[in-house]
Order: structure tokens, then sequence, then C-alpha cells
């Protein structure tokens, strides 16, 4: 592990964003926004589980707050696909394009 | 000569990083779902490769045996699995590149600056016992308030899940949209 320097895990977990990033721009069916989501908090986690490691080790602190963010991120995903499903039951698609009552 | 906990890691990044790029940029809804199930197998190796045994276990567990399997049965609920997914215009692709990639090479460049010092990194992985011991201790340094306040969370938000994806009877689904 001392081999690999914290710096190419961060670039790693920031490539990973920007990915999840670009699925966002580029996406407009709802469940795959919501795939490209989880990636971006993916890399989040990444960068605290390797500063826990390599910059402070003795701690615990980065296991916990990536702890947390896996299980709000279940409850996020939960709820949001009960959102799609009832926006699917009301306008019979998953497009935010066609989501437009509150538009004007 | 590269040791190999560095080619393993080099590997790992490179699997992930392409799992998540097929996954994004699909035009099949469902294989980029299972693109995405890699692509979060890849993040639990990397916590393996951390020494960070229990992390990967929750990631495995909530993500791939989760959340993957949620968004799967949503595929399959919306929309027709065999369906392809819309092409965008063209310049739309053109912005969300420039974007992705100027913020993609500042970040690494204000990364690359900031130059992190790496303290000692040889000291013992806290164990699950200590982890546990932590996450349920009331003195300083526990995590009881913000597990309480996650298990309410996780209360709450399967109360809103049942409340949102209910059917409504009849009579209140009347505004249908134009």
């Amino acid at each position: 592990m001392q081999h690999v320097p914290l710096l190419h895990i961060l670039v790693v977990s920031t490539a990973l964003f920007f990915i999840g990033m670009y699925g966002m721009f580029t996406r407009r069916n709802l469940i795959t926004i919501l795939m490209s989501l989880e990636l971006m908090l993916n890399s989040v986690n990444i960068n605290l589980a390797a500063f826990q490691r390599y910059l402070y080790p003795q701690q615990t602190d980065g296991i916990f707050l990536s702890l947390f963010i896996i299980i709000i991120a279940a409850a996020e995903a939960a709820i949001a696909i009960a959102i799609i499903i009832h926006l699917y039951r009301t306008y019979h698609s998953v497009d935010v394009e066609d989501a437009t009552e509150l538009k004007y | 000569m590269m040791p190999l906990s560095a080619i393993a890691f080099y590997l790992i990044s490179a699997f992930l990083l392409i799992t998540a790029l097929l996954s994004v940029t699909g035009r099949n809804i469902f294989r980029s779902a299972i693109w995405l199930l890699f692509s979060l197998l890849g993040v639990a190796a990397i916590y393996f490769w951390l020494e960070l045994n229990l992390l990967a276990a929750v990631q495995i567990v909530v993500y791939v045996g989760g959340i993957v399997v949620l968004i799967i049965f949503s595929v399959f609920l919306t929309r027709g699995s065999g369906q392809e997914l819309p092409t965008l215009r063209r310049s739309r692709h053109f912005f969300a590149l420039l974007a992705v990639i100027s913020g993609f090479l500042f970040t690494a460049w204000s990364l690359w600056l900031y130059g992190y010092r790496q303290t000692a990194s040889d000291a013992v992985v806290a164990d699950v016992r200590t982890i546990g011991k932590q996450m349920l201790s009331i003195e300083a340094g526990g995590y009881a308030l913000p597990f309480e306040m996650v298990s309410i969370l996780l209360l709450a938000s399967m109360v809103a899940c049942i409340a949102i994806a209910m059917k409504l009877p009849d009579s209140k689904t009347t505004n249908t949209p134009k």
C-alpha cells in the first residue's frame, strides 16, 4: 500500500466523480440519472476511506463517515425509486423532459 | 519493477473506471445497470485493497446486493428492458464533455498542487470489534447519536416509500396529464 501515493487514489476518485457527472449531464432517463448519482457518492466514499487510511490510520472516523454515507444513499435510492415508479404511473414515462407540470 | 500491490491497485482502478464509463454511456438501460454493478464491485475491491474489510463488506451487501437489485427492479417495472435509450443532440454531448473534462483537470491540478504529505501508514487498521464498540458508545468519540438518527431516518424513509408508491384510490387519480 505504501507504493501507491495518496494522490493517485484521489485522482481515480475524481475521475469516477466526473464520470458520474457526465452521466448526469447527458442522461434523460431518471433511473440512469440515479445510477450516475450512485457513482458520484461512491467516489466520495473512496476519498474518505483513502484519507482515513493514509493520513489518520489510528482513527476510525473515515470508516464511520463512509458507513453513514452508504446507509443514507440506500435510503435515498429507495425513496428515489418510489418517486420514479409513482411518476411512471402518472405520466407513463420516466423521462425528465416529460414531467413538466411544475414548469409553466 | 512495480510491486504487486501497486499493479493490483492500477488494475482495479482501470476496471472501475472502464465499467463506470460503460455504465454512463451505454444505450441499453439494463446493460448499464449491470455495468454499474461491476463498477460498485470495483469500489469494494478498492476498499479491500485499502484493508478496510468491514467497509468493503458493507459496500457489497448494501450497494451490490441492495441498491443495484432495486434499480434493476425499477427498470423492469417502468419500461421494457430491451428498449434503447434515445440519443441526445450532439451539442449537448459536447458541452457535457467540455464541463466534465475541464472540471476533472482543474480538480486534479489542485490536488497535485496541494501535495498531500503521507504520514506513517503501517499502523494497524481498527478491527470490527473496535468499530462496533465505538459505534454504540456514548462517550467522547462515540457514534451512538448518529446511529440512532440514521435508524430513525431509515424508518422514516421506509414509511415515505410506502406512502409515495401506494396506489391511490380511483377517485383521486382523475387528474391525468395532458
